[in-house]
């Protein structure tokens, strides 16, 4: 029992936080600190608030657009790195994105932006994200890949198929899975997104990210917690749902 | 000839992408390091020294070393609990193992700034922990919590736990269970199996948790900026505000490079343990 001490504590210390802000959104006072009562005002205050509904489509605009680039691209890119090559320098920019600062990433697109001339809005949001989203659903569909058969593409090839048909009708739908999961992936990195948005949204285009930290920075309200609530809840519903269908496609 | 094409049409587009916006934006800002600032921002393309002379500058330095300390205590810290916690996860029944990966996961897929933000509500004057240590009689007075490098570090850690204890638990699972037998039969109690068996082979999986853990708590300037107050500045900060307020980009470019270089050594000490270990599979 002594050895899960540090155990419970992990838990313990993931989810507090969590639960105060939770319980802390349905507070009817003025603090977001100190309870005085029950009240959802702060969800009504919330579902008026005309930035944080801009933010919101902001973002979703972003992870949409970025997830779209970064799925075929990285599809591409995770059959061709599979089968294709063994360089090892391609296989260092692939997953570069995954393990650099994203600071760093961030001075290097809004120097590149700055560079070129571009001026910056939400589609340089976008672009930025698909990259890290590029990386993202390559790793994942890898790791699908290594699963499965070759033999089967090259049956196809065997019985006269091309490579786009062998594409197509073989790897595509044993990949699909993966592909599934690696948008998913990219998704949610994106909607997650600060910093890079941060140094690269232009100043009339603030994605969700943006508006929770001005806020956040100029002052506490309640609103936030009851905000995000609402975050917690969608993506914990969401987590499940994947976590239902991985079980359920699994068991096929 | 067609594989050729096959293949220039699979890794083209996305190596393209990758290349025009990250490889190219990454040598920009390695250039950058050796120019110097124009008078009113923009650059000037003489070669200069002075970018990493003031770099190594006391007051910068100084910034530096602190966050250095801050990421390694955390990382610190993370190892400490998280190590323990891979182990129990690793040891317990199918379902409840699902259960537990489930629930450290989920708080790290709510948004970074949430995370941070719970942690004002908690360890403010008037938050939860304040009003528990007056209520008890701890202390008369609520304490000075939020603003101070054990406030940062708790923020990073909250953060950043969950990347210690996935690379742990993968290697703890996947674990051989024969070599502890072996070691049992041998006459070895569990405590100098799991110090002699168990712990040299999880040290990549250590090695991978402590660069999740260091990398991103290094460059980071949001938790210190909320929890830290803007007084405990780290390295995150100074670039940040060399590139977005003071606009000298040259600077900002080598303050970042320090956080890159930090990065590269990392995880060459970690391909060099990882080799290490798969040697001596085969001696």
């Amino acid at each position: 029992m002594l050895k899960k001490i540090p155990f419970w504590f992990a838990y313990v210390f993931l989810y507090v936080p969590i639960l105060v802000v939770v319980v802390m959104s349905v507070n009817a006072g003025d603090s977001p600190y100190s309870w005085s009562g029950f009240g959802l005002g702060w969800y009504a205050e919330l579902a008026h608030d005309q930035e944080i509904r801009t933010g919101l489509v902001n973002t979703l605009i972003v992870a949409a657009g970025s997830t779209a680039i970064a799925t075929v691209l990285g599809t591409m890119l995770a059959v061709g790195l599979a089968r294709h090559t063994r360089s090892k320098v391609l296989d260092a920019i692939a997953t570069l994105p995954v393990i650099l600062p994203d600071i760093v990433m961030a001075i290097g697109l809004l120097a590149f932006y700055s560079l070129i001339q571009l001026t910056l809005g939400l589609y340089s949001v976008l672009l930025a994200h698909a990259v890290f989203g590029t990386a993202a659903v390559a790793a994942v569909v890898r790791t699908r890949l290594t699963s499965a058969d070759p033999a089967l593409e090259e049956a196809s090839r065997d019985l006269g198929a091309n490579g786009l048909t062998t594409f197509l009708r073989i790897t595509l739908p044993t990949l699909a899975p993966g592909i599934v999961a690696g948008a998913l992936l990219a998704f949610t990195l994106s909607v997650d997104e600060f910093v890079i948005a941060f140094f690269t949204a232009g100043p009339q285009s603030p994605t969700l990210p943006i508006v929770i930290y001005s806020m956040v920075r100029f002052g506490v309200t309640p609103e936030i917690n009851a905000l995000a609530t609402v975050l917690l809840a969608v993506t914990f519903t969401a987590i499940l749902a994947v976590q239902r269908l991985t079980r359920l496609t699994e068991r096929r | 000839m067609k594989a050729k094409l096959e293949r220039i049409t699979l890794l083209g587009p996305g190596l393209g992408y990758l290349t025009a916006l990250m490889v190219v934006p990454l040598a920009l800002v390695l250039s950058y390091t050796i120019f110097q600032r124009g008078r009113f921002g923009g650059l000037v393309y003489e070669p200069t020294t002075e970018n990493f002379r003031r770099a190594v500058d006391p007051l910068y330095l100084d910034v530096l070393v602190t966050s250095v300390w801050i990421a390694g205590v955390t990382t610190l810290l993370a190892l400490l609990i998280g190590y323990p916690t891979a182990y129990v996860i690793a040891h317990l029944p199918k379902r409840a193992k699902t259960i537990a990966l489930v629930a450290l996961v989920l708080p790290f897929w709510t948004n970074f700034l949430i995370r941070t933000y719970a942690w004002i509500v908690l360890l403010s004057p008037a938050g939860l922990v304040n009003d528990a240590l007056t209520g008890w009689g701890l202390v008369d007075e609520p304490l000075q919590l939020l603003y101070t490098k054990p406030a940062i570090i708790a923020g990073l850690l909250y953060s950043y736990l969950p990347l210690m204890v996935l690379p742990l638990y993968a290697s703890l699972e996947k674990q051989d269970g024969h070599l502890l037998e072996a070691a049992a039969n041998l006459g070895a109690r569990p405590a100098r199996a799991f110090w002699t068996v168990t712990l040299p082979l999880t040290l990549p999986a250590m090695l991978t948790g402590c660069v999740f853990v260091f990398v991103p708590s290094l460059g980071n300037f949001v938790v210190p900026e909320l929890l830290g107050g803007g007084r405990t500045a780290m390295v995150g900060n100074l670039v940040r505000d060399q590139f977005l307020k003071a606009r000298d980009w040259p600077f900002g470019a080598t303050l970042a490079l320090a956080v890159v270089a930090m990065l590269v050594v990392l995880l060459l000490i970690q391909a060099w343990s990882g080799r290490r270990l798969q040697g001596s599979d085969h001696a």
